[in-house]
């Protein structure tokens, strides 16, 4: 069973979108799916705690072992990522299921497709099967994406179809180049190829490069970042949460082919460029926050600050900063999408002024107002809740690297302007409504979205009181992250060392 | 042979980015179309170019690289599909604003 679990969280949501595809009722899909997701959950949480023994887990699919097969690498990063994609995809289906899956047809299977690609992103080995699995999420995003109709959707569907079309062409092309140079896809052999001599650097620089841009792209770094805010403010408030760890698949993979390929060989490639652009990425996304009209719209500039700062990581280069950036991706992932599901809430409550910044009628439910308050501290990066731990753990990592001073003056200056802006749209949410306004009489909000939403705020807190063991383990992914020969021995000679080829034992 | 095959794949890609630029969704889909036909060449050359040699392994004969082959089928497919999907999205774009502009505004 040890040696099978790193395909099961490929599995369980493959196996479940099948099956969601056999009947079209609603009630049918929406069991089999939350049962699926939260078994899911265990899964990965059972996996996170198998690969904290620090051994790095290779499956070789098929039995063909690397660098000829296809490889799924499972070490903590890893397990942790699949860990919270599965938690955030119970909790946004349990919002989902209270009604927003009527809208359109197909959400279920779809949902699950999305889950799988995700997963497979966080787990793959090989650089081709990540561009697979890169595409099956981008396909069931493009689709979820437009789930609910309207113009708005569509229009922001069609820039977000075509920008993703090309940066798979850039994708491609990074491979092919790499491919030609190094004659191998596989992530360790391809760290271990470009050790060697005999092969043209220039090119394989180049290539390394051109698959950077991709995940720049992905991950919304600033020259390549216009498309996530109107996507993000556009898509239905339980796809746009979900899409808040789309983002990060972009920044973990940067993470993984710096440790792994990059920083034995060509250290220096992601100098000087990177964290200008990132620094430049917080700005813009901090003017955005201040500029934005909707609850939703800030949420999505959010999920881009975020994204910035985590940006500032890969470059260091050091695995302090790695920790602290994988308990600030955690917790920001976690509070962007309950952002966006607060804002579906919010919507619901206020008729024809929905999340927009004016004045409307008061909201029924008192709760909400202690959520956004809960869930804007979390965000603003304030004492007590987890986004001020993330956020003092990655000032501190990052005081000592050369750009020491303008990281800490760009994200202290951001973080009080989203401050100024979180304050501001609360205060138009929640405080500001005609004296003789009375709530509006409208459908209640479903036992699954409270729910949801209370799980997903309650993270901010809860990440702040497991700081501690969180950061541990933090640490210690990020010391085997940066250990990238273990990684590289446990793939290549997972045929040899044992011979069935399931599982290594370094 | 590498002379012919670096021009066609210059020249889609050419005018493919040129195509992608426009600001009518048709052109742009014609664009990314001729865009993965670049790419699909591009990658199909990273195993080198050999004449007369099939993708077959055989002790004694000459063969060509049969993996960039395997990549390729994988990126058409793909591709494809992507494609069909965006015609659908441009198709429903127009029905709903009632123009193929790729910044569509208006309501109907």
């Amino acid at each position: 069973m040890n040696a099978n679990a790193p395909i099961l969280p490929l599995l369980i949501p493959l196996l479940t979108a099948l099956l969601q595809m056999v009947s079209a009722r609603l009630p049918f899909q929406r069991v089999v799916g939350l049962l699926a997701t939260a078994l899911l959950v265990l899964v990965t949480g059972w996996l996170t705690l198998l690969a904290d023994d620090g051994v790095v887990r290779v499956y070789a699919l098929g039995d063909w072992s690397a660098p000829f097969g296809i490889v799924l690498v499972v070490d903590r990063l890893a397990a942790a990522m699949t860990l919270l994609t599965a938690i955030l995809g119970l909790l946004v289906l349990l919002y989902a299921s209270a009604g927003f899956d009527q809208e359109g047809l197909h959400f279920h299977p779809l949902f699950q497709f999305q889950l799988l690609g995700l997963l497979g992103a966080f787990l793959t080995g090989d650089l081709f099967n990540l561009f697979v699995f890169f595409e099956i999420m981008l396909l069931a995003s493009y689709v979820l994406l437009a789930h609910g109709g309207g113009l708005a959707r569509t229009r922001a569907g069609i820039s977000y179809v075509v920008l993703n079309l090309v940066g798979s062409a850039l994708f491609l092309i990074a491979l092919g180049l790499l491919y030609g140079v190094l004659g191998t896809l596989n992530l360790a052999d391809v760290a271990r190829v470009v050790a060697l001599p005999g092969h043209d650097r220039s090119l394989a620089r180049l290539a390394f490069i051109l698959l950077i841009a991709v995940f720049a792209l992905k991950a919304g770094l600033l020259p390549l970042s216009f498309w996530l805010p109107h996507t993000y403010t556009a898509a239905g408030a339980p796809v746009a949460a979900l899409f808040a760890i789309m983002t990060k698949v972009g920044i973990v993979a940067m993470l993984r082919v710096q440790a792994v390929a990059l920083a034995p060989t060509m250290p220096d490639l992601l100098d000087h460029w990177l964290t200008p652009l990132a620094l430049a990425t917080i700005v813009f996304a901090a003017l955005g926050a201040l500029a934005a009209t909707r609850l939703r719209a800030l949420a999505a500039w959010l999920v881009l600050l975020s994204a910035g700062t985590l940006l500032l990581t890969p470059a260091q280069a050091s695995s302090e900063v790695s920790a602290a950036a994988l308990y600030y991706l955690m917790q920001s992932t976690l509070a962007a999408a309950a952002f966006f599901l607060l804002s579906g809430v919010i919507a619901q409550q206020r008729g024809e002024r929905a999340d927009h910044f004016m004045t409307g009628p008061p909201l029924r439910s008192a709760w909400l107002a202690i959520a956004f308050l809960v869930l804007a501290t979390t965000a603003a990066g304030l004492p007590p809740f987890s986004g001020f731990v993330g956020k003092l753990m990655l000032l501190t990592t990052l005081r000592d690297v050369a750009a020491g001073p303008a990281i800490w003056a760009v994200v202290l200056t951001t973080g009080f302007i989203v401050m100024a802006a979180l304050a501001r749209d609360g205060c138009y949410l929640i405080w500001k409504h005609r004296a003789k306004a009375r709530p509006l009489p409208v459908e209640g909000i479903g036992w699954q979205q409270t729910t949801a939403v209370l799980l997903l705020v309650a993270a901010g807190p809860l990440l702040a009181v497991l700081a501690k063991p969180l950061s541990d383990f933090s640490q210690r992914a990020a010391v085997q992250l940066h250990t990238p020969g273990a990684y590289v021995a446990a793939v290549l000679h997972s045929g040899t060392v044992n011979p069935d080829g399931r599982e290594a034992t370094r | 042979m590498e002379v012919l095959l670096s021009i066609a794949i210059g020249v889609l890609t050419s005018c493919g980015v040129f195509l992608v630029l426009r600001s009518r969704t048709f052109p742009v889909l014609l664009g990314l179309t001729l865009l993965s036909y670049a790419v699909n060449l591009f990658l199909f050359a990273s195993g080198r170019l050999r004449l007369d040699a099939p993708p077959l392994i055989r002790a004694g004969a000459s063969y060509t690289d049969p993996l960039p082959q395997a990549l390729v089928l994988t990126a058409i497919v793909i591709g494809f599909g992507m494609t069909a999907y965006l015609a659908i999205l441009a198709l429903r774009a127009l029905s709903e604003s009632g123009a193929d502009h790729v910044d569509a505004t208006k309501e109907p």
